[in-house]
């Protein structure tokens, strides 16, 4: 580690919060509907879809249209991902995906997952990556921003029956957030290098006389939703780790900052929406306070490098660069690491199968955690809330009160539906798991021998059920068992947990809001910064250290006792 | 039921030809026509033709070149369908080798790639794979190593090729951002173009 390194780390953090507070406002502007200037295109789309922006919707309502929507847009992927062949827009003449592939890549993309069991450049036509996937980008965000947004309106007064209007939100934090912000940093990558353009792969002779492909694409405007959604989805095989992804150090800063900007921003905008900016700026002090911990612990270790390549002779200065690129360099590649995993982006600019054992550790927990660090756009937000319900729980037993959270009581419904929620993660990511470590058909996916090929596989339902969808890639993803199960375990990671958020929602919107009195204990202090972080370390972690015990753990022991596999 | 249908199909597809067509042709076209060479791919051509592009690393074996980083990228093998070969610095498929830290077969290739560069201690790009196979950039230590060996094959003063080497590196962006790096394809073009 360096001062150099930290100072990298500190300069981008410091433009995500310093950008969060404007972008957080703003989104309260939006979500108010006092945001307008493209009001004819949303008029326009709410008359051919027959939607009437005033009226609201009660939480099943609002999850039955979120549900539908989700629906569509996985039956047009699919079926775009099927045709493609016949399809134009496509010049390097790409087949059909396969039936296991294009279910698995639909679902992943439509859960803002972007788990990717092809290779890009390999695979996609155009048409498929820009009217198809990164369609999917902007929808699957806004999906999560919204059911955020119904979330927050529960919490803002007493007695309310409606969460506002699904089309609406969508429509709108497409229009007026996702999309001015995706042209910005697209045509910032374009000028950085990374290409957009229709025209097919070109052939080049190399200094010593040997044929290579370039290949190019649509990639900039792709690249930059990818991020500020947190979808994660390359445009290329290798993520932000390609040349053409992720050009220099100056882009993956821009990335790192893209992908944290809306979830950070999102738990100000809470602040704004209940009426008391200091809730949600204590909900930014425990994303922040965790990434900056993962950071600190990623980068320490990789800058360590691995005791038996330093043993072989390799000069310590670098650190561990099996898998990561030199433009990057450590901090950077640690700082992108923290923050792919902590706001369920899984875009990467370096290779966690490569990483050391506690290197890789800790992307794989910070999924595992639930994805509220800041987590994903939106679903970041409904998640730690849900922490947040769960904090107060615990600090009302101990004082033998009964819980309340921003005026609303939480009672035995909510603390059960809370349960049932964060449930799904670990029933999903080690349910999954275990069958796969005793299935044939599921071990001949492993590369790696040893502790790491069991953290292969646990990595890949992490990611899946986390809705993260990095990988440690080494595992053969595109097999109709993984395809299959990682494709039921991104529906449950998004959908079981979403609507028993969207219950507990319904249920608190219509008590009423009390005011707050001597006895109230206060959320927006240290004591609750603290509990909370607490509360998503025990209750979010603990139930995956056996797992992690078994898998990087005993890795890690294995290096230092210098055993290989 | 056709009050969800209607509205979730409509909007699915209005926002399609909006986010999916629309706005990304009109976006290329604007890219096209502000950013034209990285836009097309930062391609680099001498005499007229294409050698590559400045951001993609190639493979370059010669005693007469600065080598790049080993790469992991595969192909199809021809002689055996469903299998792939080594293949370094195939743009066509980007990869790691997504090998693990304790990996036996990680270990040998570093051990073999230590050896073939003359024992250690040697810096770490100079034998391990990157993330993207395509690492256009070594470092300016595993550049000075080189630089003998490159000296000898060319019958040029070390000294020159010192020069050429540090005016090829680059330092962190705004002074701050990224590590320094020698991009290996600039730099050799920069070598066949010394008299």
């Amino acid at each position: 580690m360096t001062l150099e390194g930290w100072a990298q780390i500190a300069l981008v953090l410091l433009l995500v919060v310093a950008s969060a507070i404007p972008v957080g406002r703003y989104v309260a502007a939006v979500a108010a509907g006092r945001v307008t200037f493209l009001a004819p295109v949303e008029r326009a789309i709410y008359g051919i879809a027959g939607v009437d922006p005033a009226r609201g919707m009660g939480w099943k309502g609002y999850t039955l249209a979120m549900l539908a929507a989700n629906a569509a847009g996985f039956a047009l992927l699919y079926a775009l991902l099927r045709l493609q062949g016949m399809l134009p827009l496509n010049p390097q003449g790409f087949d059909g995906i396969a039936p296991w592939l294009a279910f698995n890549t639909a679902i992943s993309f439509v859960t803002n997952t972007n788990w990717q069991a092809y290779s890009g450049e390999a695979a996609m036509s155009y048409l498929s990556q820009m009217a198809g996937l990164s369609v999917q980008n902007f929808l699957s965000a806004a999906t999560g921003i919204a059911l955020a947004l119904a979330v927050c309106r529960a919490f803002a007064a007493g007695g309310l029956r409606d969460l506002g209007n699904f089309w609406v939100d969508l429509v709108r934090m497409t229009l007026y957030l996702l999309l001015p912000l995706a042209l910005a940093v697209g045509l910032a990558f374009v000028a950085m290098g990374v290409p957009q353009t229709l025209a097919p792969y070109v052939q080049a002779t190399t200094l010593e006389g040997v044929a290579q492909t370039v290949p190019l694409g649509p990639a900039a405007f792709q690249i930059a939703i990818k991020h500020l959604g947190t979808n994660g989805g390359g445009f290329f095989g290798v993520n932000s780790a390609h040349p053409f992804e992720g050009p220099s150090a100056l882009a993956t800063a821009l990335q790192i900052w893209a992908q944290q900007v809306i979830p950070f921003a999102l738990a100000l905008t809470f602040g704004h929406m209940v009426g008391d900016v200091r809730q949600g700026r204590a909900l930014l002090a425990v994303m922040l306070g965790y990434v900056v911990v993962a950071t600190a612990i990623v980068y320490a270790a990789e800058t360590g490098g691995n005791p038996l390549h330093l043993a072989a002779g390799v000069d310590p200065g670098m650190g561990n660069m099996e898998g990561k690129e030199v433009r990057f360099g450590q901090a950077l590649a640690a700082l992108f690491t923290a923050t792919t995993t902590g706001a369920s982006c899984g875009a990467v600019n370096a290779m966690f199968d490569s990483f050391t054992p506690l290197g890789g550790l800790v992307p794989m927990f910070l999924i595992q955690l639930g994805e509220v660090l800041p987590g994903g756009a939106g679903s970041g937000l409904y998640s730690i809330l849900v922490f947040a319900l769960l904090a107060v729980f615990v600090a009302g037993l101990m004082v033998g009160r009964t819980p309340e959270y921003l005026g609303k009581k939480v009672q035995a419904r909510e603390v059960k539906l809370a349960m049932l929620a964060v449930l799904v993660l670990p029933a999903a990511i080690l349910g999954f798991t275990a069958v796969s470590l005793v299935l044939p058909a599921a071990i001949s996916s492993i590369q790696d021998a040893g502790p790491h090929g069991l953290s292969e596989m646990l990595y890949a339902y992490t990611s899946a059920a986390g809705n993260n969808g990095s990988a440690f890639g080494g595992l053969t993803a595109d097999t109709p068992w993984l395809n299959g199960t990682l494709g039921l375990a991104m529906l449950l990671g998004r959908f079981a947990y979403v609507v028993p958020v969207m219950a507990i929602a319904g249920s608190l919107a219509a008590k009423p809001k009390l005011a707050e009195s001597r006895g109230t204990f206060p959320t927006h202090g240290p004591l609750f910064i603290g509990l909370l972080a607490g509360v998503v370390l025990i209750l979010g972690g603990l139930q995956f250290l056996p797992a992690l015990a078994l898998g990087p753990i005993a890795e890690h022991f294995a290096l230092l006792a210098g055993q290989t596999f | 039921m056709t009050t969800i249908l209607r509205p979730a199909i409509s909007v699915v597809v209005l926002l399609t030809l909006l986010l999916g067509l629309a706005v990304p042709l009109a976006f290329t076209g604007v890219a096209g026509v502000a950013f034209p060479t990285q836009a097309g791919g930062s391609l680099v051509e001498r005499e007229g033709r294409v050698v590559g592009s400045a951001l993609l690393g190639q493979n370059f074996t010669s005693e007469r070149y600065f080598h790049p980083r080993p790469s992991a990228t595969t192909e199809p093998d021809p002689e055996n369908a469903g299998s792939t070969r080594a293949a370094p610095y195939n743009a066509a498929a980007s990869a790691a080798s997504q090998l693990g830290p304790t990996s036996e077969a990680l270990r040998g290739a570093v051990q073999e790639r230590v050896a073939a560069l003359g024992g250690g201690p040697v810096p770490a790009d100079a034998v391990t794979a990157s993330g993207s196979g395509l690492d256009p950039h070594i470092s300016p230590q595993n550049a000075a190593r080189q630089i003998g060996r490159v000296a000898r094959a060319r019958g040029v003063p070390e000294a020159r090729l010192a020069a050429l080497v540090a005016q090829h590196t680059e330092g962190p962006a705004l002074g701050l951002l990224g590590e320094p790096r020698v991009n290996v394809l600039a730099l050799n073009l920069a070598l066949d173009g010394l008299r």
